[in-house]
């Protein structure tokens, strides 16, 4: 489904990453890890296309990516249904359901603004974006960050219900989901500087 | 994209949204010009509709940052750039949205704001043509430089310094269709000019808006 | 990476490599230092001193050998910033946006240079030291157009993403300078003489004040590129050190 060959990227003009070659078939997850720093939220944005990867080539469908970040696009004037509702249209899909919203525990707070929401209520709001746009692969970085246990444990099983379905995701992460998944360690495709030469990069100066 | 349109007006109508803000500076601005150059009716009279041009433009001005910061700060950006919306026809509905929450406020309150200057009365009706053309261009422009600072720390005065010399072109014929109409000469001229400036920027600029955003969020 | 000076020069491009653009840089900057102090010396010194008075301008006309070369380095420089810009967002050429931010201070202080001398001439001429003048004007918004260039430039830290911002910045802003030009001159018909020099010279001036003119515009112009080049290897020098302090911390 995803296929990454021979993939480097870079930071602000310095090399982190290089030789990565992967694939995520639908049904499976990819979890990423590796020390603060090593690359992996660069690398989660260069697959969603944020960022132009410095060598190698990263294959996907057309549409089939969603990407979470550390911050949740949330609108704080919007309620929780109007959030989820602008992701949803964005994206051409239907309106969120009360299905979706009981998943995230959140029913009861489906009219409230979303400034009103503590951090790990604006969490669940953000990945219940997930549930109502459609995507095929997810790029997910930190997800459970300021989740509870209980409400890991939700996410986890919407992740696992999302795989048996068919989909697929690639996680940065460094608590254990529950759920089968291949782990990728990182720290060995680390650049040890001066191994590229590219014209892209400050060490064409040197 | 019409559910980002809708988006951003629902955010600029709402609490804490700053719709209206810009009106207030314009009437200010306006208020404050006669305690400048004094409260003679023939003097106002003369250079009202340079100033109601000034001062909405100004208005405009000041609400720029506003255009993509907060969606830059909060992380919407980033996923509405992995959405299925091309970055061009984003940057079209800020401006779009820009100019209706802004622009065309502005529009509206000028003929009041021109009674307060003394403005002649032909030029009631070249004010708000002049601006109702000319308007769309700043929030076109603005939005290019909003698009150029989001990922500054303290983009606002930036901002203003790259956006005003883009405006130039756009205020002197702005002025001069509503100057113009105001003394009662022919206008056709300005008229045109304006309306070619507005038409090439809302077609072309948000490429390099998207072009500007593309750079800002890699 | 120094093998790449081993290669004998394939192509105009290879300049863009920043280890042969200092390698070639360095060997011609004196020549261009020479050139341009020998053309400004002789120029103006024979401009200034052995030309005769204009028997309607009096001596003030002479300061035409610096309110002309200037003026007409100021847009030049904005030119070549456009071209850099354009080879930067198409090629990718470290050089090219470096030359373009070293350009800009440059055409922005000939900016200054031009306005200066054209309100100390305008002063006994037109009796003013300003003009809303459509020359002057454009000259004043071309100066705004380079500050908010160079504010750009020094307001963002990623050196790539300056690059590619400024020039985006530089296209639109070309475009709009275009513009700003013909408004003001549809805005305001001014009493700024036409052009001084023009290919058919004959017309506007003679030869006495045309030779020491076209050797201080040379001047001028040799003292772009060698400021230009300086600037830019500077930047160049910058960029090299921004690297090794990154991989040294990286290590």
């Amino acid at each position: 489904m995803m296929r990454v060959s021979d993939l480097a990227i870079v930071r602000g003009g310095v090399p982190l990453l290089a030789g990565l070659s992967f694939a995520v078939e639908p049904g499976s997850a990819l979890i990423l890890r590796g020390p603060n720093g090593i690359g992996k939220t660069t690398l989660l944005r260069t697959l969603a296309g944020l960022q132009p990867p410095a060598a190698g080539q990263i294959e996907v469908p057309e549409d089939s990516v969603a990407y979470a970040s550390h911050a949740d696009g949330i609108k704080g004037q919007l309620s929780v249904v109007e959030n989820l509702n602008f992701w949803a249209r964005v994206y051409g899909m239907a309106d969120v359901t009360d299905a979706v919203l009981e998943r995230f525990a959140l029913q009861d707070l489906r009219a409230r603004a979303a400034a009103t929401l503590s951090a790990g209520q604006k969490r669940r709001l953000g990945l219940a974006r997930l549930a109502v746009i459609g995507r095929k692969i997810l790029l997910l970085d930190e997800p459970t960050v300021s989740l509870d246990t209980a409400s890991v444990g939700r996410f986890a099983s919407f992740l696992q219900d999302h795989l048996d379905a068919g989909g697929s995701a690639v996680i940065a992460t460094h608590i254990d989901l529950g759920f089968t998944a291949t782990v990728l360690e990182l720290a060995p495709y680390k650049l040890d500087a001066p191994a590229l030469t590219a014209s892209d990069f400050d060490e064409a100066f040197l | 994209m019409i559910a980002l349109l809708r988006r951003d007006l629902a955010l600029a109508v709402r609490a804490g949204g700053g719709f209206g803000l810009a009106l207030v500076f314009f009437l200010i601005v306006v208020t404050l010009v006669p305690f400048a150059v004094g409260p003679g009716q023939v003097q106002l009279a003369a250079i009202a509709p340079g100033i109601l041009w000034l001062g909405a433009l100004l208005a405009c001005l000041l609400s720029l940052d506003r255009i993509l910061a907060l969606d830059y700060e909060d992380g919407a950006l980033e996923l509405i750039a992995t959405a299925p919306l091309p970055l061009e026809a984003v940057a079209a509905v800020k401006a779009l949205a820009h100019w209706l929450t802004t622009g065309l406020p502005l529009v509206l309150v000028a003929p009041v704001l021109g009674i307060l200057l003394n403005l002649p009365g032909p030029g009631y009706l070249w004010v708000v043509v002049s601006l109702a053309i000319g308007t769309p261009a700043l929030s076109a422009i603005g939005t290019f430089g909003a698009a150029l600072t989001v990922g500054l720390k303290r983009g606002g005065l930036l901002l203003s310094l790259i956006v005003l010399p883009l405006y130039v072109p756009t205020l002197i014929f702005g002025a001069e269709v509503a100057r113009r109409g105001a003394l009662g000469q022919p206008l056709e001229t300005p008229l045109m000019l304006l309306a070619g400036i507005t038409l090439a920027s809302v077609a072309l600029l948000p490429f390099a808006s998207a072009a500007a955003l593309r750079v800002n969020l890699r | 990476m120094s093998d790449h000076s081993l290669r004998p020069v394939s192509s105009l491009w290879e300049f863009a490599n920043p280890v042969r653009f200092m390698a070639l840089s360095g060997k011609i900057l004196p020549f261009v230092w020479v050139a341009c102090v020998a053309c400004l010396g002789v120029g103006l010194v024979w401009g200034f001193f052995f030309t005769p008075d204009d028997y309607r301008q009096g001596s003030t006309v002479k300061i035409i050998y610096l309110h002309v070369p200037s003026a007409l380095m100021a847009i030049n420089a904005w030119f070549m910033m456009l071209v850099a810009s354009l080879i930067w967002l198409i090629r990718r050429h470290h050089v090219s946006a470096l030359a373009a931010r070293a350009a800009a201070p440059v055409g922005a202080t000939m900016t200054v240079i031009a306005l200066f001398t054209g309100a100390v001439w305008g002063q006994p001429m037109w009796g003013t030291w300003w003009e809303w003048d459509p020359r002057l004007t454009s000259f004043l918004v071309l100066f705004l157009f380079y500050l908010g260039y160079l504010a750009l430039w020094a307001a963002i830290e990623d050196a790539d993403t300056a690059a590619d911002l400024t020039s985006v910045l530089c296209i639109v802003g070309s475009v709009f300078a275009v513009l700003s030009r013909y408004a003001v001159v549809f805005w305001n018909q001014g009493l700024h003489q036409g052009a001084t020099f023009s290919m058919d010279k004959e017309e506007n001036i003679s030869n006495v004040f045309w030779y020491p003119a076209v050797l201080s515009m040379l001047g001028f112009g040799l003292l772009f590129v060698a400021l230009v080049l300086v600037g830019t290897r500077t930047e160049i020098r910058l960029r090299r050190t921004r690297a090794l302090m990154a991989r040294a911390s990286a290590e």
